[in-house]
């Protein structure tokens, strides 16, 4: 199986054997989303669906534009509006901000760090983060571990799901679905390197119309992002509907999988060896009293 | 389950040991990893329009089979066509989600017809529809075509009956629209409709 493989690993969950580190001179990708430039049409969640044989249940108008209302084991992207008024020229006004949210598919992956399941969660060399849905045992650990709350848990089988930047397309050099679709060109996509060259350009269109705050979102916290926006007002992410400001993986799962899960492994390891040289030492403990009936018929037996 | 003191720490010891095991990577089932394969690999690909709007998008049809003689095409995606003018690949929700359209249970599949008076649709043949059509609109255009206008002048109108065409014809096909219904002295016809 490992053969098939079609794209090459660079971590993978709860597995401390080494992943293949040959193959390591692999363009990074990366998706940008210009929220400047997008005008909320949702072609990249049908586009999503489509792609990935999704069909989500037909929510409710909860009086936002905002459809499906959260991300579901079944909508692997959604907008998120938020209306906000902020200072300008003439005084105040309103900005209606439409940011595509979904997996930010990070360099340090939360979400890979807390999985116990091995194998369930892999990052590959290319930079995309993906669950490995049959090794998956639902613990929903990933959904602690992501600093951007991405992940959802499916009730029909206990699976953690979230958008795989379509690896499957990627593995044969094609663009993720929701790019292709975007009318705006508000999601572009290529190499890494290449999608910071567009989004500098952005910004400094962005600044010469007003926008002196613009800027890129690639967080550092997390080793920076292959899901990167544009945003209008990079100095107050948390305004496009709590967009981390500095998104850092929980001190739980470092302490717990970087110090805890290594301590309690060798605790084991030397409570086990600790018994065999007792065992050895002191030889078991007599007490004939202690022995099942069964096996004392047998020994009575035996002395007959 | 009955079990002596032995058993108990047999069984509890083989379960240390394997879950030790585990917890440093020796796990049994090695932990591969591998895309969901392409989808889209041999399927046949059909270049279509979209059907919604005026814009007239270029899509690419993905169907299962390679047309050999005993396989019967279905299609299973629909994404823009990179090569088309238009879109560039790019598709609105609408044209994203055509998958569905395609297959819809809503769809209209045969001409029906709700007589005048009726609260049923009644499906009718082929052949019928385009009869029913022709003599109503001979009729309409025998009553109400208008040869000369107030002043004596040819003016050939015939301003009672209307026509909606597609709005993803192509050129070709409106030209013919336009000479077909214009010969017949329509004036009421929308070739670019938001149907």
């Amino acid at each position: 199986m490992s053969s098939l493989q079609s794209l090459d690993i660079a971590a993978r969950s709860a597995t401390t054997t080494p992943t293949p580190q040959a193959r390591e001179h692999v363009v990074e990708v990366a998706k940008l989303i210009d929220v400047s430039s997008c005008i909320g049409c949702k072609a990249c969640q049908v586009a999503c669906m489509e792609w990935n044989d999704l069909r989500d249940e037909v929510g409710h108008n909860a009086g936002t534009y905002d459809n499906p209302r959260d991300l579901t084991p079944q909508s692997w992207t959604v907008m998120r509006y938020s209306e906000v008024v902020m200072p300008s020229n003439e005084g105040e006004r309103l900005e209606w901000l439409i940011r595509k949210d979904g997996c930010m598919h990070c360099a340090d992956p939360g979400c890979l760090k807390a999985c116990p399941a091995p194998g369930a969660i892999v990052k590959y060399e290319n930079g995309i983060v993906d669950f490995i849905s049959e090794h998956c045992i639902g613990c929903g650990y990933c959904v602690k571990g992501c600093p951007f709350d991405v992940p959802r848990i499916s009730k029909k089988d206990d699976k953690a799901y979230k958008c795989s930047l379509c690896a499957d397309r990627v593995s044969v050099g094609l663009e993720p679905a929701c790019v292709k679709t975007c009318p705006t060109g508000a999601i572009r996509f290529g190499s890494k390197e290449d999608m910071h060259e567009f989004a500098a350009e952005r910004v400094v269109d962005l600044k010469e119309r007003g926008y002196a705050n613009a800027g890129v979102y690639d967080p550092q916290g997390v080793g920076g992002t292959h899901v990167m926006y544009v945003l209008q007002h990079a100095d107050k992410p948390q305004i496009y509907n709590n967009l981390p400001a500095d998104p850092t993986i929980s001190p739980m799962v470092s302490l717990w999988k970087g110090v805890t899960k290594p301590l309690a492994v060798a605790a084991m390891i030397g409570a086990a060896l600790a018994g065999f040289f007792h065992y050895m030492k002191v030889g078991p403990i007599e007490d004939e009293d202690d022995d099942g009936p069964g096996e004392r018929r047998a020994t009575e037996e035996e002395t007959r | 389950m009955e079990m002596n003191r032995r058993q108990f720490f047999k069984v509890t010891g083989a379960g240390l040991s394997t879950s030790t095991l585990v917890a440093l990577g020796f796990s049994p089932a090695p932990a591969l990893a591998e895309t969901r394969s392409f989808k889209l690999a041999k399927a046949t690909e059909t270049r279509n329009t979209c059907p919604y709007c005026s814009v007239g998008c270029g899509i690419i049809m993905y169907s299962v089979g390679d047309k050999a003689k005993n396989v019967k095409s279905e299609i299973f995606h629909i994404e823009g066509d990179p090569d088309h003018p238009v879109n560039r690949g790019t598709l609105c929700p609408k044209g994203a989600g055509l998958l569905d359209f395609v297959h819809s249970p809503n769809r209209l599949k045969y001409p029906q017809v709700r007589e005048a008076g009726s609260k049923e649709w009644k499906r009718i043949s082929w052949d019928e529809a385009m009869t029913r059509i022709a003599k109503l609109m001979k009729e309409d255009r025998d009553a109400n075509f208008v040869a000369k206008n107030a002043d004596g002048k040819t003016v050939n109108r015939w301003t009672t009956t209307g026509m909606l065409c597609a709005s993803a014809s192509s050129n070709e096909t409106g030209y013919i629209t336009h000479k077909v219904m214009r010969s017949m002295g329509m004036l009421v016809f929308d070739n670019q409709a938001r149907v």
